[in-house]
Protein backbone atom coordinates (compact mmCIF):
# COMPACT_ATOMS: atom_id res chain seq x y z
CA UNK A 1 0.00 0.00 0.00
CA UNK A 2 1.38 3.46 -0.73
CA UNK A 3 2.42 5.67 1.94
CA UNK A 4 0.24 8.55 1.08
CA UNK A 5 -2.70 6.45 -0.04
CA UNK A 6 -5.49 7.43 2.79
CA UNK A 7 -9.27 7.38 2.84
CA UNK A 8 -9.24 10.32 5.37
CA UNK A 9 -7.88 13.76 3.78
CA UNK A 10 -6.44 15.76 6.82
CA UNK A 11 -6.60 19.59 5.95
CA UNK A 12 -4.14 21.82 7.16
CA UNK A 13 -3.74 22.94 10.32
CA UNK A 14 -3.85 26.48 11.19
CA UNK A 15 -4.07 28.63 14.13
CA UNK A 16 -6.92 31.49 14.72
CA UNK A 17 -6.66 34.94 14.65
CA UNK A 18 -6.48 36.93 18.25
CA UNK A 19 -8.20 39.54 19.82
CA UNK A 20 -7.65 41.49 22.55
CA UNK A 21 -10.12 40.90 25.63
CA UNK A 22 -8.81 44.56 26.83
CA UNK A 23 -8.88 47.46 24.21
CA UNK A 24 -10.52 44.70 21.13
CA UNK A 25 -7.69 45.57 18.97
CA UNK A 26 -6.71 42.53 16.81
CA UNK A 27 -3.79 40.62 15.38
CA UNK A 28 -3.17 38.05 12.98
CA UNK A 29 -2.33 34.23 14.29
CA UNK A 30 1.36 33.98 16.09
CA UNK A 31 2.61 32.97 18.69
CA UNK A 32 2.00 36.07 21.00
CA UNK A 33 -0.34 36.12 24.40
CA UNK A 34 -0.19 39.91 24.91
CA UNK A 35 -1.60 42.38 22.81
CA UNK A 36 1.21 44.92 21.81
CA UNK A 37 -1.27 48.45 22.58
CA UNK A 38 -2.22 47.51 25.61
CA UNK A 39 -0.68 44.31 27.09
CA UNK A 40 -4.00 43.23 27.29
CA UNK A 41 -4.70 39.42 26.96
CA UNK A 42 -5.27 38.06 23.84
CA UNK A 43 -7.94 35.78 22.75
CA UNK A 44 -8.25 33.67 19.98
CA UNK A 45 -11.36 34.81 17.86
CA UNK A 46 -13.53 32.56 15.97
CA UNK A 47 -15.71 32.84 12.49
CA UNK A 48 -19.13 33.47 13.85
CA UNK A 49 -20.31 32.28 10.54
CA UNK A 50 -18.63 28.73 11.30
CA UNK A 51 -20.45 25.29 10.79
CA UNK A 52 -21.23 24.14 13.88
CA UNK A 53 -22.21 20.30 14.53
CA UNK A 54 -25.85 19.54 16.39
CA UNK A 55 -25.26 17.00 19.47
CA UNK A 56 -25.92 13.96 17.17
CA UNK A 57 -22.45 15.07 15.38
CA UNK A 58 -21.12 15.40 17.98
CA UNK A 59 -22.06 12.06 19.79
CA UNK A 60 -21.16 9.95 16.78
CA UNK A 61 -17.36 11.45 17.18
CA UNK A 62 -14.30 10.12 18.95
CA UNK A 63 -14.49 10.48 23.13
CA UNK A 64 -11.73 13.41 22.53
CA UNK A 65 -11.62 16.73 23.29
CA UNK A 66 -11.55 16.90 19.80
CA UNK A 67 -14.97 16.40 19.16
CA UNK A 68 -15.98 20.09 20.02
CA UNK A 69 -13.18 21.08 17.59
CA UNK A 70 -15.15 23.93 15.94
CA UNK A 71 -15.05 25.71 19.64
CA UNK A 72 -11.21 25.10 19.57
CA UNK A 73 -8.83 27.96 18.28
CA UNK A 74 -7.90 25.79 15.14
CA UNK A 75 -8.75 25.53 11.37
CA UNK A 76 -7.74 22.11 9.68
CA UNK A 77 -6.94 19.54 11.55
CA UNK A 78 -5.69 18.89 14.93
CA UNK A 79 -1.73 16.63 14.18
CA UNK A 80 -0.99 15.72 18.17
CA UNK A 81 -2.49 14.79 21.67
CA UNK A 82 -5.85 13.46 19.79
CA UNK A 83 -7.03 11.40 22.48
CA UNK A 84 -6.80 13.73 25.31
CA UNK A 85 -10.09 14.39 26.98
CA UNK A 86 -13.51 12.91 27.48
CA UNK A 87 -12.85 11.91 30.72
CA UNK A 88 -15.58 10.16 33.21
CA UNK A 89 -18.14 12.07 34.87
CA UNK A 90 -18.83 9.90 38.11
CA UNK A 91 -22.57 10.54 40.24
CA UNK A 92 -21.51 10.52 43.97
CA UNK A 93 -24.69 9.74 45.59
CA UNK A 94 -22.92 9.82 49.21
CA UNK A 95 -21.11 13.23 48.67
CA UNK A 96 -24.49 14.90 47.32
CA UNK A 97 -26.00 13.84 51.10
CA UNK A 98 -23.36 14.77 52.58
CA UNK A 99 -23.22 18.16 51.21
CA UNK A 100 -27.26 18.39 51.15
CA UNK A 101 -28.07 18.85 47.75
CA UNK A 102 -30.21 17.04 45.38
CA UNK A 103 -26.93 15.61 43.37
CA UNK A 104 -23.16 15.56 42.42
CA UNK A 105 -20.99 14.52 40.07
CA UNK A 106 -17.27 14.28 39.72
CA UNK A 107 -15.68 15.09 36.66
CA UNK A 108 -12.73 12.67 36.74
CA UNK A 109 -9.91 14.60 35.50
CA UNK A 110 -7.46 12.38 37.68
CA UNK A 111 -7.84 10.18 35.01
CA UNK A 112 -7.11 12.45 32.05
CA UNK A 113 -5.08 11.22 29.67
CA UNK A 114 -1.59 11.13 29.13
CA UNK A 115 -0.39 12.60 32.06
CA UNK A 116 -3.37 12.56 35.00
CA UNK A 117 -4.47 15.88 35.35
CA UNK A 118 -6.98 18.57 33.50
CA UNK A 119 -3.65 20.07 32.35
CA UNK A 120 -3.17 17.83 29.70
CA UNK A 121 -6.40 19.67 27.83
CA UNK A 122 -4.86 22.98 27.79
CA UNK A 123 -1.21 21.11 26.41
CA UNK A 124 -3.69 19.56 23.78
CA UNK A 125 -4.71 22.91 22.87
CA UNK A 126 -1.13 24.51 22.58
CA UNK A 127 0.72 21.81 21.23
CA UNK A 128 -1.37 22.03 18.27
CA UNK A 129 -0.93 26.08 18.41
CA UNK A 130 2.95 25.22 18.52
CA UNK A 131 3.02 22.83 15.31
CA UNK A 132 1.17 25.90 13.38
CA UNK A 133 3.89 28.11 14.00
CA UNK A 134 5.90 25.12 13.25
CA UNK A 135 7.80 25.86 17.42
CA UNK A 136 10.52 23.06 17.94
CA UNK A 137 10.84 23.76 21.75
CA UNK A 138 7.74 24.37 24.10
CA UNK A 139 7.98 24.56 27.67
CA UNK A 140 6.18 26.11 31.05
CA UNK A 141 5.88 27.56 34.13
CA UNK A 142 4.58 25.23 36.38
CA UNK A 143 3.37 23.90 40.09
CA UNK A 144 3.55 20.58 38.95
CA UNK A 145 0.92 19.29 36.79
CA UNK A 146 1.53 21.24 33.66
CA UNK A 147 5.01 20.47 33.87
CA UNK A 148 4.31 16.43 33.84
CA UNK A 149 1.71 17.23 30.59
CA UNK A 150 4.20 19.52 28.83
CA UNK A 151 6.78 16.46 29.22
CA UNK A 152 4.53 14.03 27.96
CA UNK A 153 2.52 15.55 25.09
CA UNK A 154 6.34 16.75 23.96
CA UNK A 155 7.40 13.07 24.05
CA UNK A 156 4.95 11.98 22.21
CA UNK A 157 5.39 14.59 19.49
CA UNK A 158 8.56 14.70 19.29
CA UNK A 159 9.26 18.24 20.75
CA UNK A 160 11.97 19.70 23.28
CA UNK A 161 10.70 20.56 26.55
CA UNK A 162 12.22 23.21 28.79
CA UNK A 163 10.22 22.89 31.82
CA UNK A 164 10.89 25.52 34.99
CA UNK A 165 9.30 24.39 38.62
CA UNK A 166 9.26 25.80 41.92
CA UNK A 167 12.26 23.65 43.64
CA UNK A 168 10.60 22.69 46.75
CA UNK A 169 7.14 20.11 44.72
CA UNK A 170 6.45 17.35 45.48
CA UNK A 171 8.55 13.89 44.39
CA UNK A 172 5.33 12.58 41.84
CA UNK A 173 5.93 15.83 40.06
CA UNK A 174 9.20 16.28 39.93
CA UNK A 175 9.59 12.59 38.89
CA UNK A 176 6.27 12.56 36.44
CA UNK A 177 8.34 15.51 34.61
CA UNK A 178 11.68 13.99 34.70
CA UNK A 179 11.21 10.41 33.44
CA UNK A 180 9.87 12.07 29.73
CA UNK A 181 13.07 13.43 28.92
CA UNK A 182 12.38 16.70 29.40
CA UNK A 183 14.97 19.36 30.45
CA UNK A 184 13.28 20.21 33.83
CA UNK A 185 14.51 23.19 35.98
CA UNK A 186 13.98 23.37 39.49
CA UNK A 187 14.31 27.77 40.57
CA UNK A 188 14.79 29.06 43.96
CA UNK A 189 11.72 30.63 45.14
CA UNK A 190 7.73 30.34 44.33
CA UNK A 191 5.90 29.62 41.24
CA UNK A 192 5.82 33.75 41.27
CA UNK A 193 9.12 33.94 40.97
CA UNK A 194 9.29 30.91 38.33
CA UNK A 195 6.71 32.69 36.25
CA UNK A 196 8.32 35.83 35.69
CA UNK A 197 11.61 33.70 35.02
CA UNK A 198 9.27 32.26 31.96
CA UNK A 199 7.92 35.39 30.96
CA UNK A 200 11.63 36.65 30.42
CA UNK A 201 12.65 32.96 28.63
CA UNK A 202 10.02 33.23 26.35
CA UNK A 203 11.01 36.78 25.06
CA UNK A 204 14.34 35.46 25.13
CA UNK A 205 14.23 32.26 23.33
CA UNK A 206 11.03 32.54 21.40
CA UNK A 207 10.58 28.93 22.76
CA UNK A 208 6.40 28.11 23.15
CA UNK A 209 5.80 28.83 26.30
CA UNK A 210 2.34 26.70 26.55
CA UNK A 211 1.17 29.53 29.58
CA UNK A 212 3.20 32.67 28.51
CA UNK A 213 3.31 33.23 25.00
CA UNK A 214 0.59 30.52 23.28
CA UNK A 215 -1.89 30.87 26.52
CA UNK A 216 -4.12 32.32 24.22
CA UNK A 217 -4.72 29.42 22.50
CA UNK A 218 -3.77 26.79 26.15
CA UNK A 219 -6.17 28.41 28.03
CA UNK A 220 -8.95 27.29 25.32
CA UNK A 221 -8.61 23.32 26.41
CA UNK A 222 -10.17 24.54 29.65
CA UNK A 223 -13.41 25.07 28.01
CA UNK A 224 -13.56 21.57 27.20
CA UNK A 225 -14.87 20.60 30.90
CA UNK A 226 -17.62 22.59 30.30
CA UNK A 227 -19.03 21.09 27.00
CA UNK A 228 -18.13 17.42 28.62
CA UNK A 229 -20.08 18.20 31.58
CA UNK A 230 -22.90 19.73 29.47
CA UNK A 231 -22.97 16.85 26.91
CA UNK A 232 -22.46 13.86 29.79
CA UNK A 233 -25.49 15.39 31.49
CA UNK A 234 -27.42 14.41 28.61
CA UNK A 235 -27.09 18.13 26.83
CA UNK A 236 -27.96 19.86 29.87
CA UNK A 237 -26.28 22.14 32.83
CA UNK A 238 -25.96 21.74 36.71
CA UNK A 239 -27.06 24.63 38.69
CA UNK A 240 -23.44 24.66 40.34
CA UNK A 241 -20.17 23.97 39.60
CA UNK A 242 -17.11 24.26 41.96
CA UNK A 243 -13.31 24.09 40.51
CA UNK A 244 -10.16 24.95 42.30
CA UNK A 245 -8.67 27.91 41.77
CA UNK A 246 -4.47 28.50 41.20
CA UNK A 247 -4.27 30.76 38.07
CA UNK A 248 -7.78 31.38 37.61
CA UNK A 249 -8.12 30.42 34.37
CA UNK A 250 -10.35 27.72 34.36
CA UNK A 251 -13.33 28.94 35.90
CA UNK A 252 -13.63 32.01 33.57
CA UNK A 253 -12.97 29.04 30.86
CA UNK A 254 -15.72 27.06 32.18
CA UNK A 255 -17.99 30.38 32.22
CA UNK A 256 -16.89 30.38 28.72
CA UNK A 257 -17.40 27.15 27.71
CA UNK A 258 -21.26 26.50 29.03
CA UNK A 259 -22.21 30.29 27.44
CA UNK A 260 -20.59 28.89 23.82
CA UNK A 261 -23.05 25.58 24.23
CA UNK A 262 -25.98 28.14 25.13
CA UNK A 263 -25.50 30.29 22.25
CA UNK A 264 -24.91 27.32 19.86
CA UNK A 265 -28.42 26.14 20.91
CA UNK A 266 -26.82 22.65 22.19
CA UNK A 267 -27.97 23.21 25.80
CA UNK A 268 -30.94 25.71 27.33
CA UNK A 269 -31.43 27.20 30.85
CA UNK A 270 -29.60 29.36 32.86
CA UNK A 271 -25.73 29.20 33.55
CA UNK A 272 -24.50 27.06 36.46
CA UNK A 273 -23.30 29.12 39.79
CA UNK A 274 -19.53 29.46 39.36
CA UNK A 275 -17.55 28.45 42.92
CA UNK A 276 -14.26 28.40 43.34
CA UNK A 277 -12.02 27.30 45.73
CA UNK A 278 -8.58 27.59 47.67
CA UNK A 279 -6.14 26.88 50.18
CA UNK A 280 -6.45 28.99 52.86
CA UNK A 281 -2.96 29.74 52.32
CA UNK A 282 -2.82 30.76 48.91
CA UNK A 283 -6.14 32.87 48.66
CA UNK A 284 -5.95 35.88 47.00
CA UNK A 285 -8.80 35.49 44.44
CA UNK A 286 -10.82 34.52 47.12
CA UNK A 287 -10.25 37.25 49.10
CA UNK A 288 -10.28 39.93 46.37
CA UNK A 289 -14.23 38.46 46.24
CA UNK A 290 -14.80 38.43 49.68
CA UNK A 291 -13.16 42.33 49.40
CA UNK A 292 -14.90 43.71 46.37
CA UNK A 293 -12.88 45.81 43.92
CA UNK A 294 -10.37 45.31 41.54
CA UNK A 295 -7.13 45.12 42.93
CA UNK A 296 -5.94 41.54 43.44
CA UNK A 297 -3.05 41.67 46.43
CA UNK A 298 -0.84 38.92 45.57
CA UNK A 299 0.30 36.42 48.24
CA UNK A 300 3.57 34.42 49.24
CA UNK A 301 1.85 30.93 49.53
CA UNK A 302 1.78 28.93 52.55
CA UNK A 303 -0.11 25.50 51.97
CA UNK A 304 0.70 21.78 51.08
CA UNK A 305 -1.36 22.26 48.23
CA UNK A 306 1.30 22.81 45.62
CA UNK A 307 -0.65 22.80 42.78
CA UNK A 308 -2.69 25.76 43.60
CA UNK A 309 -0.12 28.12 44.92
CA UNK A 310 0.30 30.86 42.39
CA UNK A 311 0.36 34.02 45.05
CA UNK A 312 -0.35 36.36 42.05
CA UNK A 313 -3.11 35.02 39.54
CA UNK A 314 -3.31 36.05 36.00
CA UNK A 315 -6.72 35.45 35.78
CA UNK A 316 -7.31 36.51 39.34
CA UNK A 317 -10.28 39.26 38.82
CA UNK A 318 -11.45 37.28 35.65
CA UNK A 319 -12.24 34.70 37.97
CA UNK A 320 -13.70 36.64 40.42
CA UNK A 321 -15.66 38.27 38.88
CA UNK A 322 -16.86 34.80 36.96
CA UNK A 323 -17.89 33.96 40.12
CA UNK A 324 -19.77 36.71 41.64
CA UNK A 325 -21.63 37.73 38.01
CA UNK A 326 -22.95 33.91 37.86
CA UNK A 327 -24.30 33.99 41.88
CA UNK A 328 -21.36 31.79 42.88
CA UNK A 329 -19.02 32.56 45.85
CA UNK A 330 -15.71 31.54 46.56
CA UNK A 331 -14.20 29.20 49.61
CA UNK A 332 -10.84 29.09 50.99
CA UNK A 333 -10.51 25.91 53.64
CA UNK A 334 -6.85 24.68 55.84
CA UNK A 335 -4.44 22.55 54.75
CA UNK A 336 -6.22 19.93 57.94
CA UNK A 337 -9.49 20.54 55.74
CA UNK A 338 -8.25 19.82 52.00
CA UNK A 339 -6.31 16.37 53.82
CA UNK A 340 -9.96 15.67 54.72
CA UNK A 341 -11.36 16.73 51.65
CA UNK A 342 -8.83 13.78 49.48
CA UNK A 343 -10.06 11.16 51.92
CA UNK A 344 -13.82 12.33 51.20
CA UNK A 345 -13.59 12.44 48.14
CA UNK A 346 -11.87 8.59 48.19
CA UNK A 347 -14.15 6.97 50.33
CA UNK A 348 -17.46 8.60 49.32
CA UNK A 349 -16.73 8.20 45.43
CA UNK A 350 -14.01 6.07 44.94
CA UNK A 351 -11.81 8.76 43.59
CA UNK A 352 -8.13 9.52 44.51
CA UNK A 353 -7.38 13.62 43.73
CA UNK A 354 -4.47 15.18 44.54
CA UNK A 355 -4.29 18.22 47.21
CA UNK A 356 -6.05 20.66 44.27
CA UNK A 357 -9.31 18.11 45.01
CA UNK A 358 -9.17 18.12 48.40
CA UNK A 359 -9.56 21.75 48.60
CA UNK A 360 -12.57 21.14 45.66
CA UNK A 361 -14.32 18.73 48.29
CA UNK A 362 -13.51 21.16 51.14
CA UNK A 363 -14.14 24.09 49.52
CA UNK A 364 -18.10 22.44 48.56
CA UNK A 365 -18.33 21.20 52.31
CA UNK A 366 -17.31 24.71 53.40
CA UNK A 367 -19.99 26.44 50.56
CA UNK A 368 -22.82 23.93 51.72
CA UNK A 369 -22.14 24.64 55.58
CA UNK A 370 -22.34 28.26 54.90
CA UNK A 371 -25.55 27.61 52.82
CA UNK A 372 -24.20 28.53 49.49
CA UNK A 373 -25.70 25.25 48.13
CA UNK A 374 -29.46 24.58 48.22
CA UNK A 375 -31.09 21.23 48.70
CA UNK A 376 -32.61 21.47 44.86
CA UNK A 377 -28.79 22.08 43.51
CA UNK A 378 -27.21 19.88 41.10
CA UNK A 379 -23.86 19.87 41.39
CA UNK A 380 -20.77 19.09 39.48
CA UNK A 381 -16.66 18.61 41.18
CA UNK A 382 -14.31 19.34 39.19
CA UNK A 383 -11.61 17.16 39.96
CA UNK A 384 -8.17 18.28 38.41
CA UNK A 385 -5.19 15.91 39.14
CA UNK A 386 -4.69 12.56 40.14
CA UNK A 387 -3.87 11.82 44.32
CA UNK A 388 -0.43 9.34 43.30
CA UNK A 389 0.99 12.65 42.15
CA UNK A 390 0.91 14.04 45.93
CA UNK A 391 1.49 11.38 48.26
CA UNK A 392 3.54 13.20 50.88
CA UNK A 393 -0.29 15.58 51.64
CA UNK A 394 -1.87 11.74 52.60
CA UNK A 395 1.06 10.21 54.15
CA UNK A 396 0.59 10.89 57.61
CA UNK A 397 -3.36 11.25 57.37
CA UNK A 398 -4.31 6.98 56.36
CA UNK A 399 -4.63 4.29 58.62
CA UNK A 400 -1.43 2.71 58.92
CA UNK A 401 -2.32 -1.56 57.38
CA UNK A 402 -1.62 -3.56 59.95
CA UNK A 403 1.47 -6.66 59.20
CA UNK A 404 0.66 -10.09 59.64
CA UNK A 405 2.47 -13.51 59.37
CA UNK A 406 0.76 -15.67 56.20
CA UNK A 407 -1.49 -17.92 58.99
CA UNK A 408 -5.40 -17.35 59.37
CA UNK A 409 -5.47 -17.53 62.93
CA UNK A 410 -3.36 -14.14 62.96
CA UNK A 411 -6.01 -12.95 60.58
CA UNK A 412 -9.18 -13.99 62.55
CA UNK A 413 -8.68 -11.62 65.55
CA UNK A 414 -7.81 -8.48 62.86
CA UNK A 415 -11.14 -8.99 61.30
CA UNK A 416 -13.20 -9.61 64.53
CA UNK A 417 -11.78 -6.79 65.86
CA UNK A 418 -12.55 -4.34 62.79
CA UNK A 419 -15.80 -5.82 61.12
CA UNK B 1 19.35 57.32 42.63
CA UNK B 2 20.29 55.76 39.34
CA UNK B 3 18.44 52.46 38.45
CA UNK B 4 18.39 49.70 35.36
CA UNK B 5 14.96 49.28 34.13
CA UNK B 6 14.67 45.52 31.90
CA UNK B 7 11.50 46.15 30.02
CA UNK B 8 9.97 43.07 27.81
CA UNK B 9 10.52 42.99 23.83
CA UNK B 10 6.88 44.17 23.74
CA UNK B 11 7.56 47.98 25.27
CA UNK B 12 10.59 48.01 23.26
CA UNK B 13 9.00 49.85 20.41
CA UNK B 14 8.19 52.99 22.81
CA UNK B 15 11.78 53.18 23.27
CA UNK B 16 13.45 52.89 20.20
CA UNK B 17 14.28 49.48 20.41
CA UNK B 18 15.93 50.09 24.07
CA UNK B 19 15.33 47.08 26.33
CA UNK B 20 17.70 48.36 29.29
CA UNK B 21 17.61 51.98 30.49
CA UNK B 22 18.68 53.72 32.98
CA UNK B 23 16.19 56.19 35.20
CA UNK B 24 16.29 58.10 38.32
CA UNK B 25 14.14 58.64 41.45
CA UNK B 26 13.90 58.20 45.18
CA UNK B 27 11.07 55.83 45.02
CA UNK B 28 10.02 53.21 42.16
CA UNK B 29 7.11 55.87 41.19
CA UNK B 30 10.17 58.73 40.64
CA UNK B 31 11.82 56.16 38.55
CA UNK B 32 8.85 54.97 36.13
CA UNK B 33 8.10 59.11 36.32
CA UNK B 34 11.54 60.11 34.93
CA UNK B 35 10.67 57.08 32.01
CA UNK B 36 7.70 58.56 31.25
CA UNK B 37 8.59 61.67 30.63
CA UNK B 38 11.71 60.41 28.72
CA UNK B 39 9.00 58.35 26.57
CA UNK B 40 5.64 59.63 26.07
CA UNK B 41 4.13 56.83 24.74
CA UNK B 42 5.90 54.17 26.83
CA UNK B 43 3.63 56.02 29.82
CA UNK B 44 0.63 54.81 30.04
CA UNK B 45 1.74 51.06 29.85
CA UNK B 46 3.24 51.81 33.39
CA UNK B 47 1.33 53.97 34.29
CA UNK B 48 -2.78 54.20 34.66
CA UNK B 49 -4.75 57.60 34.81
CA UNK B 50 -4.02 58.06 38.62
CA UNK B 51 -0.55 57.57 38.05
CA UNK B 52 -0.73 53.97 39.69
CA UNK B 53 0.71 51.05 38.49
CA UNK B 54 -0.52 50.04 35.13
CA UNK B 55 -2.54 46.70 35.78
CA UNK B 56 -1.23 44.50 33.07
CA UNK B 57 2.57 45.29 33.95
CA UNK B 58 3.68 44.19 37.14
CA UNK B 59 6.88 45.69 38.71
CA UNK B 60 9.80 43.23 39.98
CA UNK B 61 12.67 45.33 42.39
CA UNK B 62 15.55 43.05 42.77
CA UNK B 63 13.19 39.99 42.13
CA UNK B 64 10.78 41.34 44.77
CA UNK B 65 7.41 42.38 43.62
CA UNK B 66 6.74 45.40 44.43
CA UNK B 67 3.30 45.25 45.67
CA UNK B 68 4.94 43.22 48.78
CA UNK B 69 7.18 46.62 49.18
CA UNK B 70 4.55 49.82 48.60
CA UNK B 71 4.17 49.68 45.31
CA UNK B 72 5.11 52.93 44.13
CA UNK B 73 6.28 54.01 46.92
CA UNK B 74 8.68 51.46 47.03
CA UNK B 75 12.27 53.63 47.54
CA UNK B 76 15.12 52.65 45.42
CA UNK B 77 18.62 52.32 45.95
CA UNK B 78 21.77 53.16 43.29
CA UNK B 79 21.92 50.49 41.34
CA UNK B 80 18.87 48.69 41.62
CA UNK B 81 17.47 46.92 39.36
CA UNK B 82 13.67 47.14 38.02
CA UNK B 83 12.15 44.73 36.09
CA UNK B 84 8.56 44.88 33.87
CA UNK B 85 6.64 42.01 33.14
CA UNK B 86 3.25 41.63 31.14
CA UNK B 87 0.82 40.44 33.81
CA UNK B 88 -1.01 37.54 31.34
CA UNK B 89 1.05 34.53 31.80
CA UNK B 90 0.96 31.63 33.60
CA UNK B 91 -1.62 29.76 35.32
Amino acid sequence: MSATSSSIALLPLTARPLRCRNCGAERGPAPVAICELCLGPLDPVYDAGRALPDAETIRRRAPSLWRYKEWLPFDGDPVWSLDTGFTPLVEAPALARRLGVARVWVKNDTVSHPSLSFKDRVVAAAINAAAAFGLETIGCASTGNLANAVAAHAARAGLKAWIFIPEELEQGKIIGTSVYGARLVRVRGTYDDVNRLCAQVADHFGWGIVNVNLRGYYGEGSKTVAYEIAEQLGWRLPTAVVAPMAGGSLLTKLRKGFGEFLDAGLIHGQPPRLYGAQAAGCAPIVRLLERGGSALEPEVPRTICRSLAIGNPADGLFAARAMHETGGWGAAVSDAELVQGVRLLAEDVGVFGETAAGVTAAGALALARAGRLRADDEVVLCITGHGLKTLEAVLDAVPEAPVIAPRLRDLIPLVEERS
Amino acid sequence: MSVTVNLPSVLAAHTGGARTIQANGRTLGEAVADLAARYPTLAPRLRDDQGKPYPFVNFYLNDEDVRFRGGFAAPVQDGDEVTVIPAIAGG
